[in-house]
């Protein structure tokens, strides 16, 4: 019982650990990138559809990643090159790849949508600590994307605070004519930070699809990339914080299960809006965005 | 109220840009040009689908105004467009980036459903009224939740409102499975409003009706108060530049506060009014969007409220001749959500490119700019 709520607390925060992941790498450079939810979505559909039609996990990945880069390159040329409006840009990104995702879906898979499942990616054990009870099914027997994200945590704590590039990222998203002064190159950094950031967001998509539902629904990512939002405030952009803010919405969503399993009197579309209330509440209690880098959200222009 | 010398230094670096007919012609024609690039780039998504272009324009137009009903069909499905679209604009106005109003549309309509069937035997006016501004409440409530927090706690309204907007979904449908549900739980809906709370005044034979009437005058409204009055002027100060706001006096917290209520009201107002006057009851599903859609229109209307009924039609007769597309072409209806999404990217693209090496204001460069110089002499008068 509690096994399966720790097991399913993990496979839900794992999409949104490697988004929110993406997220606080484009944040640290300077850009809000709310088109993350539409990343997710073409993440996850071309990468089940990739993997449907050729069998092969590895190529279904590849296409995730590389639909989640295309749509964050468009962003990029918007957001960073033209600096037109990071909010309604990404707002229209997502609209387009709710449209786009519908249209190919629809075509793929005819008219009324039939269901389409693939073999998904197999789970692996790893030895005897995936017989640990409670946390060892959780932890230790997993998809392979589980073990990215969590992998990625300490990776992407040490790139921002150990690194040159962590460096200019910081110095892009708090003070970017400084950076430009300094020929760091703002343009170039935050476009790094979302191509980046587009590799995640499609593997988190491909996680739904490949790894989780082994189908794709239309809208499947269902807020997930918006709840990554709050997990990069929440987490007070720093990647330990987010990790521990995503479990914290991972059992939130995880917890419809269990207290569904148990049988409750309390309707399930309360546990269907807990994600949602809950990031409303801890944004509410938690208030500030002190530590935001200063120039999030601001357009750069190279003057 | 903002003195002249205080705007002048706002927009300090404004003071001679964007000024004069040309530009703002050049700033009307571009949504029209931003249409005619995605009509062409539609077209050639729809060669790759295997259609043919003009055969599906040509069902589009025919869908949308092919006779009086599909052409009274079009101005239905504009006017939750038009109540949303002014709520985005007079939020984007003011710098509010509210993404929620399809939840406080939903709200909206909870707010109206819920009251609406206890109605019965008051007079019709009465109810009609009472059912809107049960409506306007609702939206109110849930466009201030998100007002109140950005004020009071430094919220970002832009999560806040879009998680706002899965709650409501959720709340909808838990209402239509739950309390509302009707007797009969044969469907999950809830019970028929009264009589006298469904909407009279109907063109006939059409399903248009008063609303539409109801969200031109709200649209007259929106603009004089936004153009022609002092709150108006200090909310849009308040969208060009929020410290200096700050900085001269402006009540920043009750703005933030008010600006968003208002916004939500809209929508929810136009919830009820689709409760009131198309669907007499709550169903699982009652807005495909509308929310969203209504950045777009809002855009093409440049954030004017008075061009958001055209804006709206125009979005409304791709809502509905996508419709008539869809059975003849088999194009899947969410077509229309590329439409809307390149819309707006090429839209703010063009912008962007037309104003180069400006000052950069709401939407990024020049996006609005051509209101910003209306604003400064409006303080120049002052």
């Amino acid at each position: 019982m509690l096994e399966a709520f720790l097991t399913s607390t993990i496979a839900m925060a794992t999409p949104i650990l490697l988004s929110a992941l993406g997220e606080l790498i484009v944040e640290r450079s300077g850009v809000l990138n709310i088109g993350i939810e539409g990343a997710m979505l073409v993440g996850a559909f071309f990468g089940i559809t990739a993997a449907y039609f050729s069998g092969s996990i590895a190529l279904g990945l590849i296409a995730a990643c590389a639909a989640a880069v295309a749509l964050n390159a468009l962003l990029a040329v918007l957001v960073v090159n033209l600096a037109v409006n990071q909010v309604v840009a990404g707002t229209a990104i997502d609209i387009l790849a709710l449209g786009l995702t519908g249209v190919f879906y629809r075509r793929f898979f005819g008219q009324t949508g039939s269901a389409f499942t693939i073999t998904p990616m197999r789970n692996i054990a790893l030895g005897p600590l995936a017989r640990i009870p409670l946390a060892g099914p959780a932890l230790f027997n997993q998809s392979a994307l589980v073990y990215v994200a969590i992998a990625l945590v300490p990776v992407v704590a040490i790139i921002i605070s150990r690194t040159r590039y962590g460096l200019e990222l910081r110095a892009a998203g708090e003070r970017p004519e400084a950076a430009d002064a300094l020929g760091l190159g703002v343009y170039r950094i935050r476009w790094q930070a979302l191509m980046i950031a587009g590799v995640l967001s499609g593997l988190a998509g491909a996680y739904l699809t490949m790894a989780y539902t082994n189908t794709f629904i239309e809208g499947i990512s269902a807020g997930r990339g918006y709840v990554a939002l709050s997990v990069v405030i929440v987490g007070r952009w720093n990647a330990w914080g987010i990790a521990a803010a995503s479990i914290l919405f991972g059992g939130a969503m995880a917890l419809q299960f269990g207290l569904q399993a148990v049988g409750t009197a309390i309707p399930y579309q309360f546990f269907l809006a807990l994600p949602y209330v809950m990031t409303v509440v801890v944004l509410a209690f938690m208030g500030g965005q002190a530590d935001a880098p200063s120039a999030l959200g601001e357009p750069y222009v190279r003057s | 109220m903002l003195s002249r010398r205080c705007y002048e230094l706002m927009t300090a670096r404004v003071s001679a840009l964007y000024s004069g007919a040309a530009s703002q012609f050049a700033a009307a024609v571009r949504p029209l040009a931003a249409l005619l690039i995605a009509a062409a780039i539609i077209s050639i998504v729809l060669i790759a689908l295997g259609a043919s272009p003009l055969a599906v324009f040509a069902d589009l137009w025919r869908g949308a105004f092919g006779n009086w009903l599909a052409t009274t069909d079009t101005m239905v499905k504009a006017m939750p467009l038009v109540f949303t679209g002014l709520a985005i604009a007079i939020a984007f106005q003011g710098a509010m980036w509210n993404i929620g109003a399809d939840g406080q549309l939903v709200v909206g309509a909870i707010v109206a459903g819920a009251i609406g069937p206890a109605l019965h035997g008051w007079p019709h006016p009465i109810a009609i009224a009472v059912m809107f501004a049960a409506g306007a409440v609702g939206g109110a409530l849930w466009g201030g939740i998100a007002g109140i927090l950005r004020a009071r706690r430094q919220v970002n309204e832009i999560i806040c409102t879009i998680m706002l907007n899965f709650v409501a979904a959720q709340m909808l449908s838990w209402m239509v499975h739950g309390p509302l549900m009707e007797p009969s739980r044969a469907f999950p809906q809830s019970v028929v409003i009264a009589q006298d709370a469904q909407l009279a005044f109907y063109f006939e034979p059409s399903r248009l009706n008063f609303g539409m009437i109801l969200a031109v005058v709200l649209a007259v409204g929106c603009y004089i108060g936004l153009f022609h009055s002092a709150l108006g002027f200090e909310v849009r100060a308040l969208g060009r530049n929020r410290r200096a706001s700050a900085f001269f006096g402006l009540p920043i917290g009750r703005l933030t506060v008010g600006v968003m209520a208002l916004s939500g009201a809209l929508s929810g107002i136009g919830g009820a009014v689709q409760v009131s006057a198309i669907t007499h009851r709550l169903f699982e599903t009652m807005s495909p969007g509308w929310g969203y859609e209504a950045i777009a229109v809002a855009l093409v209307a440049r954030l004017n409220p008075l061009a958001i009924v055209p804006s709206a039609i125009l979005f409304g007769a791709l809502d509905n001749g996508s419709q008539a597309m869809q059975r003849a072409h088999g194009v899947s209806p969410e077509l229309v959500y590329i439409i809307q999404g390149m819309v707006i990217i090429i839209l703010v693209a063009f912008d962007a490119v037309a104003a180069r090496g400006l000052r950069p204001t709401l939407f990024g460069f020049g996006g609005s700019a051509a209101a910003s110089s209306d604003l400064a002499a409006e303080a120049g008068d002052a």
